[in-house]
């Protein structure tokens, strides 16, 4: 058979999950990507956008550009999008408690480049929810957050009927330590508790509801164990057809259809032997395309250093290489589904379906996944199985190449020369954003301003759909903060429950437990008091996982921790540390703001009069700024490198031990 | 950092009764601590304080119940009520620990806090320290040291039955919170394991027709009047979603400790709760033959009661009597 008379499949889209410092310099990298063969745009913004703040705002400090790309306004997304034709892109937006404003600002952008609105495609997160598991960039409670997800909804399918309006994740559940089944049963009771919500909020007709049910879409992650994961989305689509078809009565079969998008797992990616990480993202590409009948529709890798640092522009062309190699190169798009029949395959699906359909039964006994998620049930079920996960890397029962186990290694070349292996985003950047923002300001029309917003808060209070008023205060010229701040006096904000106050097991441990908890024991009876452990993740970042083992790690170890859970401010945590009476300060960072952070850390501490309490910290942290953090005071910088937690305890106790004048023999 | 070695007591002392947070944040420090020379100067603080700071204004408030009856969301909607009535306010949250590590996590102390930059509002979180049926002795030193500088000191903590005992052996005013629909607190009420407290609160009233009918039946489950005499006490409905009930609890909680202030019992039960205290202390301390030795238990209590004594120097006292064994038994 000749080459082009070959029926082969289109490939997926292809995106890469990008942006930083700025709308211009994002602007510039799309550019670049789209013309290396990228197909569609993954818009990845920054975490005060995130969490609906103005890059000026004092919580915004250290975060603007870092992991994302701020936008402020109109101005802000009309540069991100300059010389990219909206009516032909098919954009990906990672966004959620602010998502209408996003959307609302996309809008007024297409309005500008004379495109008509209901001809945009792409897809908003707007995935609230999975953010008080994982992630963390809620605002809002619950029950408002819902309401905005479902006005979002509402408002695309009727005016905007390309858009996925919502891409219901599991993918951040895997990252918080969802085993398969888990990821399986709460991002489909997920899905059930956004669509009741759509319906009961009555803003669609009901005969034309399955609509809405075929424009729901999902994020899904892939992680190592492929052969399990290709298995688990063969599952979800088998879920999904008859949970849509029984509960929604949806008859069309293409309104069924699983339609998902996948970044595959960064959980597993580690920062010993990066390079390692490349065999790993392919492997995880092939657990979603080997199975045609289970095809993701759109593939987005993460760099083979993000456990590192920021990835740089050729990091990301070698993710989407990767990509391209697979659907161009090889033969996988030319045949049908290659699994089909498999009684391995299939007794696979049916044992996953099984322990889905139970969980989901549990979660529905408990009042559904909202209920769930304010009990803190969920939550708490993650960090248990995340828990174990991490227990079996420290056993060794569970082997990583090149962590815990083969980690000798020659000196890599990819990771030396002066850059590290990674990008550093523009110190100046931040100051940048703010003087264009505070010109920004000056030059709208203020009266416009206040009446686009005084709409919002009216929309807001009598529940009538947000997106109108939001789209009007896009066009006048308001700003992210101002939007949310309108959002958060008439809902209020909220703290979603930490998870972390599973019981404790009821075994002793392993001997390097065993031996951490004598010496915290020996050095507190030493000090007169139990050792008080002060877990702290300031910032706007929500990705907790890190600072959830370390407290549950700590608690096993006869520490007393005090854990309050995701942004707190400098002042907070030097406040409570001092009224708590703890040892020892433990950061947790992951969002590149450890700099900026920690010197307003260490100024709170000298200016309430506790600056003798030690501080660590822990995150994605490159060595250069690990060695500057050292040289202003910290004592110690834990990376994704230090699996070790039992090592981590015991170096915590050295330097209590030191901070407090004994020997630290014991 | 001033360390309150380094400090004199009568300094550590007034910059508490000032509401100073960092010597506030010292003196517990020094309470928690076991080792002789902090217990003898945790011994001279608390002595000092009651030399130049004597009945203390504050009132002191047990919020108690089971987990999961929304002690805590509670406990920060009257925060919030009291810090509007410009009250300061001082929290020992109590968590369980693990009998295994012996380990704690503490969290919810943010809930608590109006903003980050309220200096009317202190949380400390206290694990019990595997201490079983009972809260941990540094509990009440801790809360007569908060109540010297703050108007309003809450102890929060969690466990049905026995524990409670101990916080309404402490507090001026307990209060017990109740989960709607579960029916366990009005039987250890009937069956007399819960002691009765000053105020009884059922939460989450937004959750409808169930949390009425516990409120309904926690009304019939007992006599009304309070073992203490001349009060009644009252059964209230609370939301600290909705925000409902907050103020007139809040009032309730007020207008019982103007009752103690008006029958004259909030000093002798203090009087009281202290003598226990220290009869305790003493006891870990030195052991029943330490107490022997001051002349048996009762003899002692009948001392630390006695009006008008400052039983905190008493105690201070005592312990260098016991600690000076030679010369003491020698005579």
């Amino acid at each position: 058979m000749s080459q082009d008379t070959v029926k082969r499949d289109r490939p997926w889209l292809m995106r890469t999950y990008s942006g930083h410092s700025s709308a211009r310099a994002s602007n510039a990298l799309y550019r670049t990507n789209l013309s290396r063969g990228q197909t569609g745009l993954s818009v990845a913004f920054d975490l005060p956008t995130q969490t609906g703040y103005d890059s000026d705002h004092p919580l915004a400090r250290g975060e603007v550009g870092k992991v994302g790309v701020p936008i402020n306004h109109i101005g802000d997304m009309e540069a991100l999008f300059d010389q990219i034709p909206l009516a032909q892109m098919n954009t990906s937006m990672t966004i959620n408690a602010t998502a209408p404003w996003l959307l609302a600002l996309y809008v007024a952008v297409a309005e500008r480049q004379g495109v008509d609105p209901a001809q945009l495609q792409g897809t908003t997160q707007n995935d609230v929810l999975k953010e008080y598991l994982s992630r963390g960039t809620y605002i809002f409670p619950p029950a408002p957050s819902v309401r905005l997800t479902t006005d979002l909804i509402a408002y695309t399918v009727q005016n905007i009927p390309k858009w996925n309006p919502t891409n219901i994740c599991s993918y951040h559940l895997q990252e918080a330590g969802a085993t398969p089944t888990q990821e399986l049963a709460y991002a489909l009771s997920t899905a059930i508790a956004i669509l009741d919500a759509v319906k009961a909020a009555g803003q669609i007709p009901a005969d034309v509801f399955s609509d809405v049910v075929g424009r729901i879409s999902f994020f899904v992650n892939a992680g190592i164990r492929f052969v399990e994961e290709t298995c688990k989305l063969r599952a979800f689509g088998r879920m999904w057809d008859t949970l849509t078809r029984e509960r929604y009565g949806v008859e069309n079969p293409k309104q069924r259809l699983f339609r998902y998008g996948v970044q595959v797992n960064s959980l597993g990616l580690t920062e010993s032997q990066p390079e390692n990480n490349v065999q790993r993202i392919v492997l995880e590409m092939l657990a979603v395309t080997l199975s045609k009948n289970a095809r993701a529709r759109a593939i987005q890798l993460p760099a083979w250093n993000e456990a590192l640092g920021l990835p740089r522009p050729w990091d990301q062309q070698w993710a989407l290489r990767m990509q391209q190699v697979l659907a161009l190169e090889t033969d996988l798009l030319e045949y049908g589904d290659l699994l089909d029949g498999s009684p391995v395959v299939e007794a696979k699906v049916q044992e996953l379906i099984a322990g889905a359909q139970a969980e989901m039964a549990r979660v529905e006994s408990h009042g559904g996944m909202v209920a769930c998620i304010e009990s803190g049930y969920v939550k708490r079920e993650l960090v248990q199985s995340h828990t174990r996960r991490m227990r079996n890397i420290e056993s060794g029962e569970l082997q990583i190449v090149g962590v815990n186990c083969y980690q000798e290694s020659a000196e890599s070349p990819l990771t030396a020369g002066e850059e590290s292996g990674i990008m550093k985003v523009d110190a100046r950047a931040e100051r940048e954003q703010i003087d264009s923002l505070l010109a920004f300001r000056a030059s709208r029309d203020q009266n416009l301003v206040d009446d686009a917003l005084a709409q919002l808060r009216s929309a807001a209070s009598d529940g009538s759909n947000i997106m109108a008023a939001s789209i009007q205060c896009a066009r006048v010229g308001v700003t992210t903060g101002e939007w949310s701040e309108v959002l958060r006096q008439v809902f209020g904000e909220y703290r979603a429950p930490t998870g972390i106050d599973i019981t404790a097991p009821n075994q002793g441990g392993s001997d390097a437990l065993i031996a951490v908890r004598a010496r915290v024991h020996a050095t507190g009876e030493e000090l007169g008091r139990p050792l008080r452990l002060l877990i702290g993740k300031p910032g706007l970042d929500g990705h907790s996982n890190g600072a959830e083992q370390i407290a549950v790690k700590g608690r096993d170890a006869g520490f007393e921790i005090v854990y309050d859970g995701i942004r707190l401010t400098p002042s907070q945590i030097a406040r409570a540390a001092q009224e708590e009476g703890v040892h020892l300060i433990g950061l947790s960072v992951l969002s590149g703001s450890h700099l900026e952070l920690v010197e307003d850390i260490i100024q709170e501490l000298k200016k309430i009069g506790a600056s003798d309490i030690p501080l660590v910290i822990g995150g994605i942290i490159p060595e250069d700024d690990a060695r500057r953090l050292k040289a202003q005071g910290l004592k110690a910088v834990f990376t994704p490198k230090d699996v070790d937690m039992n090592a981590i305890m015991d170096t915590m106790v050295t330097i209590i031990r030191d901070a407090n004048g004994l020997s630290s023999s014991v | 950092m001033h360390r309150p070695q380094d400090i004199a007591c009568v300094e550590l002392a007034a910059a508490v009764a000032r509401g100073e947070r960092a010597a506030l944040a010292d003196a517990l420090n020094l309470l928690d601590d076991r080792r002789e020379v902090p217990r003898e100067r945790a011994a001279a603080l608390l002595s000092q304080l009651q030399r130049d700071y004597p009945q203390p204004k504050g009132h002191l408030i047990g919020i108690t119940g089971p987990p999961g009856a929304g002690k805590s969301t509670l406990s920060a909607a009257l925060i919030r009520v009291w810090r509007q009535r410009a009250l300061r306010v001082a929290v020992l949250a109590v968590d369980p620990s693990s009998p295994i590590s012996g380990g704690a996590l503490l969290g919810d102390r943010l809930r608590m806090q109006t903003s980050a930059e309220d200096d009317g509002v202190f949380v400390r979180s206290l694990s019990n320290r595997g201490q079983f049926g009972g809260l941990s002795a540094e509990v009440w030193p801790m809360s007569q040291v908060m109540l010297a500088g703050f108007d309003i000191v809450l102890i929060e903590t969690v466990g049905v039955g026995q524990r409670e005992v101990d916080v309404s052996r402490m507090c001026d005013t307990t209060c017990y919170v109740a989960q709607p629909g579960s029916g366990d607190s009005i039987q250890f009420l009937k069956a007399g394991i819960l002691e009765v407290p000053h105020i009884l609160v059922v939460n989450k009233s937004d959750m409808g027709d169930v949390a009425r009918r516990t409120l309904a039946e926690l009304g019939s489950a007992l006599t009304r009047e309070h073992p203490d005499g001349g009060w009644q006490v009252p059964v209230i409905a609370t939301s600290a979603t909705t925000d409902s009930g907050i103020e007139t609890l809040a009032d309730i909680m007020a207008q019982h400790h103007r009752h103690l202030l008006t029958q004259q019992q909030l000093s002798t039960r203090r009087q009281s709760y202290q003598a226990h205290w220290i009869l305790k202390r003493l006891q870990e301390e030195f052991g029943s033959f330490g107490i022997e030795r001051l002349g048996g238990e009762q003899a002692l209590l009948n001392k630390l009661r006695q009006p008008d004594s400052n039983s905190l120097s008493q105690y201070d006292a005592l312990r260098h009597k016991l600690n000076a064994p030679a010369t003491d038994t020698q005579k």
